[in-house]
């Protein structure tokens, strides 16, 4: 898409705000946040486990910040969450990782196909 | 997870992530969509500021929220994850109180929503316990030398609340009103309430 868009900041269509701020910077952020509240409303992940995870991995960044990355507080978050399942043994050691490079393999304007079915999209 | 690993981006981990829990049945994400939906939208600052004003305009709910905050709020209805614990730290006119959590993030979200990107950056959990007076003076609130500045640090066991001073010269404002006035940065400490 060459149009630019107009994301309409102040009107009826701005994106979701809490005081002035975009509670979510980038969609993926939600994500993250929406898998943590659903596996704890469903007792699939221990707050307080998920807490320590969260802990250590913004002590691990702060401690040694990766050379080039910006902070990023939900990023803690998706590994933190990683980390909580793996070690309930939900998830592979690599299971993210193997998945991901798989995602990274698809054709490009893979999600420009406007005919496709969503739920197939989950495998 | 080795460095290497880490390195695909994170919106790809999120992505694959939510595939293999979607798999294993352990997530829907019509129910992440709805969490996602109410912390965007539904739950947000304006729950506290309701909390604030009828603690201004009601002297016994004042008192009821200063010895138990998780309670006098939820006679409000706001209630939820990351709500209980409750502990609410009146300012007075030479007391100021400023809320951070130097761990992570912990934050009273059924009365705030989710935390904004300053108070969850490493610097303001750093600096704020270390030198809260000159943060709070580069967030634009100059308290005079003669204020304690009391910082609380919650957790998982407390997670703090401010309730600010009322403004002078609103007594003919309704509690509605009121909580109009009442900002974020005010319930944590880093604003205070200004007069309309």
């Amino acid at each position: 898409m060459t149009t630019p868009i107009d994301l309409d900041l102040d009107g009826p269509a701005a994106p979701p705000r809490s005081n002035g701020e975009l509670v979510f910077a980038e969609p993926w952020e939600s994500r993250t946040f929406g898998m943590v509240m659903a596996l704890t409303d469903a007792a699939a992940l221990d707050w307080d486990d998920f807490r320590d995870a969260l802990i250590a991995r913004i002590k691990q960044w702060e401690s040694d910040p990766p050379e080039g990355e910006c902070w990023s507080y939900y990023r803690c978050w998706q590994l933190a969450l990683e980390d909580s399942l793996i070690a309930r043994g939900v998830i592979g050691e690599n299971g993210v990782s193997d998945r991901g490079a798989e995602l990274a393999a698809r054709p490009a304007g893979h999600d420009h196909d406007h005919d496709h079915d969503h739920t197939e999209t989950a495998r | 997870m080795s460095a290497f690993e880490e390195r695909l981006p994170i919106a790809l981990r999120t992505e694959a992530l939510e595939q293999l829990l979607v798999e294993k049945g352990l997530v829907d994400p019509a129910v992440m969509d709805k969490f996602i939906s109410t912390y965007e939208k539904d739950v947000g600052p304006l729950n506290g500021a309701k909390v604030v004003a009828k603690a201004w305009t009601d002297p016994d709910y004042r008192a009821r929220l200063l010895e138990d905050g998780t309670a006098a709020i939820s006679e409000l209805g706001f209630k939820g994850p990351q709500g209980e614990h409750m502990v609410v730290v009146a300012n007075e006119d030479k007391v100021h109180n400023v809320v951070v959590c130097t761990l992570c993030s912990c934050y009273p979200w059924p009365v705030l929503g989710l935390p904004p990107t300053w108070y969850k950056d490493p610097a303001y959990r750093a600096r704020v316990v270390r030198e809260p007076r000159a943060v709070l003076s580069e967030m634009g609130l100059d308290l005079a030398g003669d204020v304690e500045i009391r910082v609380w640090d919650s957790s998982s066991e407390v997670r703090f609340l401010v309730l600010p001073q009322r403004p002078a010269a609103t007594d003919a404002l309704t509690e509605e009103q009121l909580a109009d006035l009442v900002t974020r940065d005010a319930m944590v400490g880093v604003a205070v309430v200004a007069a309309p």
